[in-house]
């Protein structure tokens, strides 16, 4: 019967939004997630927030992670929830932001619904073990 | 398990309320929905083939074309073409594309999404990856399913882009209508493509990465190949509506017939129907 038993797996969207070119620390953490036995889609660079809303609906992903360098994340974030929100899908994605974030900024990215937002040297056990706890429970 | 959800021989599974409402949203054009029963396909969620079994009715509408080769051939690439290019006809398009799962962790990186440039942003083209979750064929168990939602969906074109395949990964062919096989230049001599496997199983051929030495070589070999069954084809055409191999329905039908068996055979390995007839 294991043909029949049901295969959760937890699904994350690495998403890199903007003009934003440094990838390197995007690509660590997809392998990190790889190794803790997620799914990862890579949106790749330079995608707009469109885009990836449109790749965290199709590929139905639990967690969206998005890796910003560019300083540019007080326009790009609210995009991108927005366009979650519009497809009815912000509610069980759990949305999480990486890169440099000020922390004045960091307050504001909660609010507006990033569950968390992890710096520089953040361990990538920290990160996994946030996801784990809190991935969204779904029907 | 849930017992419930086993078919047996004569009654459908039943469809409890939320999944009927899914089904229906699924119909109506909602994405969401569309991602939704593919990730219950994908988890086996309890119910799913209840979900499966509703959406069947609506199927058959869609041409399905199988995309293959070795890794780094250039199928994503490939496929977001292709994709782009039905779109300039009107038609919508569907596309799974299946990545390699980790044998240590089950992890998987799906990456086949990073070529997709041609079409972001279009909503018209569905584009899903998918973890082959351990199958060693070239596609996931859930693969057929899920291209079965697609079609219910109502896309014109349901592209399939397979793992990175050897010599042995020849899944696609039951479940595709066309597979297109991508060969690089240089992969071998002329004895490989007297061996059985993968180079069987193509209605088209394409010779990617054209501008490197000994394409020509590929072409000739592969063109000798397909002379010894019959004639090859070229072009875009060749695979929508049908390549001469298969310009006859009847052989695109021969096709679903041993898929819809083949469906059936898995369902049934499965243990759903044995053990139903056990409990009685």
């Amino acid at each position: 019967m294991s043909a029949e038993q049901q295969e959760r797996a937890v699904r994350c969207l690495v998403a890199k939004v903007g003009l934003d070119g440094h990838d390197r620390g995007a690509h660590v953490i997809a392998r990190a997630f790889r190794d803790a036995g997620f799914e990862v889609v890579y949106s790749g660079l330079h995608r707009a927030p469109d885009d990836i809303v449109q790749a965290a609906v199709q590929e139905d992903v639990d967690v969206l992670g998005i890796s910003i360098l560019s300083g540019a994340h007080n326009t790009l974030v609210p995009k991108v929830i927005e366009g979650l929100e519009e497809y009815d899908a912000f509610d069980d994605t759990l949305v999480l932001v990486g890169g440099i974030i000020p922390d004045e900024d960091e307050a504001d990215l909660k609010e507006l619904g990033v569950a968390e937002v992890f710096g520089p040297g953040t361990p990538m056990e920290e990160t996994i073990e946030f996801i784990r706890n809190n991935v969204p429970e779904r029907a | 398990m849930d017992r419930s959800d086993a078919p047996a021989l004569g009654d459908a599974p039943t469809l409890s309320a939320a999944d009927a409402t899914l089904v229906d949203d699924l119909l109506d054009g909602s994405h969401r929905a569309l991602a939704r029963v593919i990730t219950k396909i994908e988890n086996r969620t309890p119910g799913y083939r209840a979900i499966v079994s509703a959406l069947h009715e609506h199927t058959g509408g869609a041409d399905i074309v199988g995309v293959t080769g070795s890794p780094g051939a250039g199928k994503s690439t490939l496929v977001d073409k292709l994709a782009a290019a039905y779109r300039d006809r009107g038609d919508t398009v569907g596309v799974i594309a299946v990545d390699p799962s980790s044998p240590y962790t089950g992890g998987a990186l799906l990456g086949d999404r990073i070529r997709m440039g041609s079409n972001v942003g279009d909503m018209d083209v569905f584009f899903r990856s998918m973890s082959a979750r351990g199958q060693l064929g070239g596609l996931s168990t859930a693969t057929a399913d899920a291209v079965k939602a697609l079609d219910a969906f109502g896309k014109d074109v349901v592209i399939l882009e397979t793992v990175g395949a050897g010599q042995n990964e020849v899944d696609v062919v039951r479940t595709a209508d066309t597979v297109a096989v991508l060969v690089q230049p240089g992969s071998g001599d002329d004895v490989q493509t007297l061996k059985a496997g993968i180079l069987e199983i193509g209605d088209v051929f394409v010779v990617n990465k054209a501008d490197m030495d000994g394409a020509q070589r590929t072409v000739a070999e592969l063109e000798e190949m397909v002379h010894r069954r019959e004639g090859g084809t070229t072009g875009r055409d060749a695979v929508r509506g049908g390549s001469p191999r298969l310009r006859s329905r009847g052989r695109v039908r021969e096709r679903r017939v041993r898929r819809a068996r083949t469906g059936i055979r898995r369902v049934v390995d499965a243990g759903g129907v044995r053990d139903r007839r056990k409990h009685r």
